[in-house]
């Protein structure tokens, strides 16, 4: 009996069940009751987070420093001093490119003070007229890749101009364009160290794994605290989001490549600069190029989260455009979003690949071509903005600066779009929204709370067990156990609630899907085509259609959670079971095989590792997404994220509510990447 | 082999190796110290460390071309890479032109290899981002020299391995033996003294490697650098080299020329190898000819000392008398009869048998 239990694994998950079971039925729901939910013996930890903030900022190590105004010496504490020269500076730097794009006198002012500025009303920096920015992407477009591109980049200013998103989307541009470079760059530093040296390495990894899965909101939280609130808060938020993924892919990159390529650089007479700079990183740059695409990806995710701290631009405006239900605006912004994302990624795509032509034998016009019409386009751009301010009398001068929301707008058309929707299908979506809340949110969700602390932890602790061994439980445990001692467990029930449900469908949506669209190379490459496109998305854009048909409910943020995640499943299905070799197919078929006996005994177990992950990626995407639900109005763990944000003394609220969050990703992750693993070891794909 | 000897000793080598040891292991070099010099391979393995390379000495001189052969796992790359120091060696010395070069310095090295060595790789081990061109210009641009010269040092290259009109292709679009001939071009454009080969030709198919090899004997021709080649294949050993060292487990069983190692063997792991050699091919005439004896009555056909057996057996089959052997002067300096080149043809395939007809 014993040695059936242990030689069937299939067997231990129904005993694991079993025991489940019958802990939910005895344990009874009491508050006092330890085995009903542990004691929030960690309730401390927040305010001592707090405390230590606090006094790091305000009472260590004061230095004297001189007061101008007041001409006395002035006590200051260290960090503070240090944090808000770090700020002035990222701020400097996205004002200076903000203003060459739409002018303005910040970037005087800090050269020359308010008073002389004030004084002095001529030293105004001018904007440069709209034609010659989408004029100069054009040509820069054109520069790098051909005529494809350039009508892209062109298609996305005239887009954003004439739609009236300019000035918000050149804020958001000069902000990009800080965070995404000190992103990269800061990632491929943090990566080569960690590729050189194998302590940091293994120091690194564990914290890279947690920074990528605490949720956006909770990085909010310190960074407003450390550098106060404005724009560079907000480009420090995205860089600390945006650069692990960078780290990650650098690392890999670099470990992937064959040691013959290092000493074909060193045999080649290389110093250390010159083999990491001319040889490691340029061969390993298919990994990093995707790392770009990752940075340029986190930073326009975070436009709309680093707005909640004071960053300008579409995020704040397509913030105030959800929460006002204006469907339409929301839509153009994120339509805005969406384009600059995609020219981002294929400018730096282009940049990365271009090459040189060593035979060419150019004039000098030849070889200053692109100047030459940049230049051109440059002074007809003046020229029509001047022309223009004797057509357009009442202010708006269309040919210099579209100012905002005064350019077309398709917002009326989406309104009564909705509105129709709202008209026609009123009762069948109410129906539906009704019946998946009544009958299946409601009841997930009560059986979810009314699960026995000690219940839960027999469940995930064996799984993890039976999976992996001894370690694996232990380490599960120890996650859940930091969330068991905070006093948010209920909440964190409610987030596994929403997560565990999304994961459930958006798998099964996915794996099918991707099964259906792999058994064609046509199909294959149309869906792949459309995960990328979906992936390009910003994740809270796909809170705009949610809402507009369903309002503000449970039922929006898992229709959003699903939608989002399904792209990852998809994707990974279809990658797993075309990466089945061919000849197994063949063997297959010359065994007799009919096709739905090959799917189920050959291609479904051999890419039963990659299936894995892609759950394991939808997991974390469904982390992600559940605690920006919390903008539309949830009550899991995300919403107090969001509270925390608005209140001073957050920072130790916030943290914690972030590794809480980061702990369910993390326990699931331990488990089915173990499994994964396994079975990627037992059939030798290793 | 008498050229050789006196090559030896008229001048001085371009790399000597004294008692190089590399051994893979925490502790290696400890283990080392304490072993006085007698390296017990199964011994170190216990202590979890792996012996690559064993004890080896000797030198190479210069315009010589040594193959290191053995199969995977013997050492061979192991010992190359000590000698290019891409690893540093656990013992022992190395000289490259008599500066000992594990004593060298980041800097030296770097201008030991900008200006004195050139490397070839198995796996081509080009750079993906960079077009042919660019591939083989780079060794002269990290040395610092201007854009306009390394590119038209580089087209001569690519005119050296006939690989001209594909100067702006990627290395992903060219085949196998055109990635190696722009490996080969790359090693050779800061003109090294010294080329080291790693199994270039192994990763190609048969009738390309051939060809390469064909291609790499008409460059050493022309170019008579000091070579230092690696591989597998036995056949490809004898084809090519003036000397061949045989490694087993780390150790050189065997350092000899081709003719000697076919019939000499040292050891019974190198009488393996040479058991299947057709030995035709290998050996030249000068290994299997009897003294000139004045008074025999001889053909007119004449033969030069140094030509290999298979390329002459047909003329001096169809002779019926014995046919002379001259030296590069044209001096007579031994005979051959027909049915001595029968008996190296169709004779006993075993070395023994090589041995009683010297």
């Amino acid at each position: 009996m014993i040695t059936t239990i242990k030689e069937r694994k299939y067997l231990q998950f129904l005993l694991l069940l079993v025991v489940f079971y019958l802990l939910c039925l005895i344990v009874p729901p009491s508050d006092s009751n330890i085995l009903w939910r542990f004691p929030p013996l960690l309730k401390q930890l927040p305010i001592i987070i707090n405390d230590s903030v606090n006094y790091l900022l305000f009472d260590w190590w004061l230095i004297d420093v001189w007061d101008p105004d007041i001409e006395e010496f002035e006590q200051k504490p260290l960090v503070n001093l240090i944090t808000r020269a770090f700020s002035g500076v990222i701020l400097f730097m996205i004002e200076f490119i903000r203003e060459i794009m739409l002018g303005g006198v910040k970037t005087i002012v800090t050269f020359s003070g308010w008073e002389w500025a004030t004084a002095n009303p001529w030293a105004r920096w001018p904007a440069l007229p709209w034609t010659v920015v989408a004029g100069g992407a054009t040509i820069i477009g054109y520069a790098l890749k051909g005529p494809r591109l350039a009508l892209f980049v062109f298609f996305t200013f005239a887009y954003i101009a004439l739609f009236g998103q300019w000035e918000p989307s050149m804020e958001t541009l000069s902000f990009v364009l800080i965070a995404a470079p000190v992103s990269v760059l800061l990632g491929l530093a943090l990566g080569v160290w960690a590729f050189r040296s194998r302590r940091v390495e293994t120091i690194m990894n564990p914290l890279l794994n947690v920074a990528q899965i605490v949720p956006h909101f909770s990085y909010l939280i310190p960074v407003m605290i450390f550098f106060g609130i404005g724009d560079h808060a907000g480009a420090i938020a995205t860089v600390i989001f945006a650069t692990p993924p960078m780290v990650r892919l650098t690392l890999l990159g670099l470990k992937k490549l064959p040691p013959e390529v290092a000493e074909a650089g060193l045999m080649s007479g290389c110093n250390n600069r010159q083999l990491l700079l001319k040889v490691l990183i340029p061969t390993a740059r298919r990994d990093i190029l995707i790392g770009v695409n990752q940075v340029i990806m986190q930073c326009l995710a975070m436009v709309v989260i680093a707005s909640l701290i004071g960053a300008k631009g579409l995020g704040n405006n397509l913030l105030i455009a959800l929460n006002g239900l204006r469907i339409g605006l929301a839509l153009e912004l994120g339509v805005c979003i969406v384009l600059i994302a995609i020219m981002l990624d294929r400018l730096s795509l282009a940049w990365a690949n271009k090459q040189t032509d060593y035979f060419a034998d150019l004039s000098f016009v030849q070889r200053n071509k692109f100047s030459l019409i940049f230049g051109v386009v440059f002074v007809a751009g003046i020229i029509l903005a001047y022309i223009g301010s004797f057509f357009f009398k009442d202010g708006f001068n269309y040919l210099y600066l579209i100012p905002h929301n005064k350019g077309i707008t398709t917002q009326d058309f989406w309104q009564s779009g909705v509105d129709w929707i709202w008209d026609t299908f009123f009762y069948s979506l109410k129906g539906f929204n009704e019946w998946l809340i009544i009958d299946v949110l409601v009841p997930v969700k009560t059986a979810y709370l009314g699960m026995p602390v000690i219940a839960t932890f027999t469940l995930v602790m064996g799984v993890g067990f039976i999976v992996g061994g001894t370690r694996v439980a232990l380490s599960v445990g120890g996650f859940l156990l930091f969330i068991a001692l905070t006093e948010w467990w209920d909440r964190a029930l409610i987030t596994a609630y929403l997560v565990s449900l999304a994961v459930v469908i958006s798998s099964i949506i996915g794996i099918v899907a991707g099964t259906l669209c792999a058994q064609h190379p046509v199909t294959t490459r149309f869906i792949l085509t459309v995960c990328d496109t979906f992936q390009t998305f910003p994740s809270f854009i796909y809170l705009i259609p949610v809402m507009m048909l369903f309002g503000v409910t449970d039922t929006s943020v898992l229709i959003a959670i699903v939608v989002y995640t399904t792209v990852p499943a998809t994707r990974y299905t279809v990658e797993g079971l075309i990466s089945v070799p061919a000849a197994l197919h063949d063997a297959g078929s010359m065994s007799g095989v009919n096709r739905i006996q090959r799917y189920f005994s050959i291609e479904l177990p051999m890419s039963f590792p990659h299936l894995a992950l892609g759950v394991n990626q939808t997991v974390v995407f469904a982390l992600s997404m559940v605690i920006i639900g919390a903008l539309i109005g949830t009550d899991d763990l995300g919403q107090l994220i969001l509270g925390s944000l608005s209140d001073r003394q957050g920072v130790g609220n916030g943290l914690i509510l972030g590794l809480c969050v980061a702990f369910i990703g993390l326990a699931i992750d331990q488990i089915i990447r173990t499994w994964a693993n396994q079975r990627k070891q037992a059939l030798g794909l290793d | 082999m008498t050229s050789q000897a006196e090559t030896s000793s008229s001048s001085t080598p371009v790399i000597r190796c004294d008692s190089v040891y590399k051994i893979f292991g925490a502790n290696a070099k400890n283990m080392l110290d304490a072993s006085n010099g007698i390296v017990d391979a199964a011994k170190f393995q216990e202590a979890g460390c792996i012996v690559g390379v064993n004890n080896a000495s000797f030198e190479v001189f210069p315009g010589e071309l040594l193959i290191i052969m053995g199969l995977s796992g013997s050492g061979k790359s192991t010992l190359l890479r000590c000698i290019s120091r891409l690893t540093d060696a656990t013992g022992g010395k190395i000289y490259i032109d008599g500066e000992d070069i594990l004593s060298m310095n980041d800097k030296q090295l770097i201008e030991l290899r900008r200006s004195k060595m050139g490397m070839v790789f198995q796996s081509f081990a080009l750079l993906p981002h960079k077009t042919v061109l660019e591939n083989i210009a780079f060794p002269l641009q990290v040395k610092g020299i201007s854009t306009e010269a390394s590119i038209k040092r580089a087209k001569e290259m690519v005119d050296l391995v006939s690989l001209t009109g594909r100067e702006n292709y990627f290395p992903r679009e060219l085949s196998g033996g055109q990635q190696q001939r722009v490996g080969i071009a790359r090693s050779l454009a800061i003109e090294p003294d010294i080329w080291f080969l790693d199994e270039p030709f192994s990763a190609l198919d048969p009738l390309i490697r051939k060809e390469m090899q064909d291609e790499f004997l008409r460059l050493q021709g022309a170019l008579s650098k000091t070579i230092l080649f690696v591989t597998h294949d036995f056949d490809e050993a004898l084809r090519l080299a003036d000397r061949i060292a045989i490694m087993k487990d780390g150790i050189i069983e065997q350092l000899d020329t081709p003719a000697n190692i076919v019939l000499n063997p040292a050891t019974e792991y190198v009488r393996k190898f040479t058991e299947e050699v057709p030995r035709e091919k290998v050996l030249k005439i000068e290994s299997v000819m009897d003294p000139f004896n004045p008074t025999q009555d001889m053909s007119d056909l004449k033969v030069p000392k140094n030509a290999i057996i298979e390329t002459v057996a047909e003329s001096i089959l169809n002779s019926s008398k014995p046919v002379a052997v001259i030296n590069e002067e044209g001096a007579i300096v031994g005979s051959l009869t027909a049915s001595k080149v029968v008996n190296v043809l169709f004779g006993g395939h075993t070395g023994k048998s090589g041995e009683q007809s010297s």
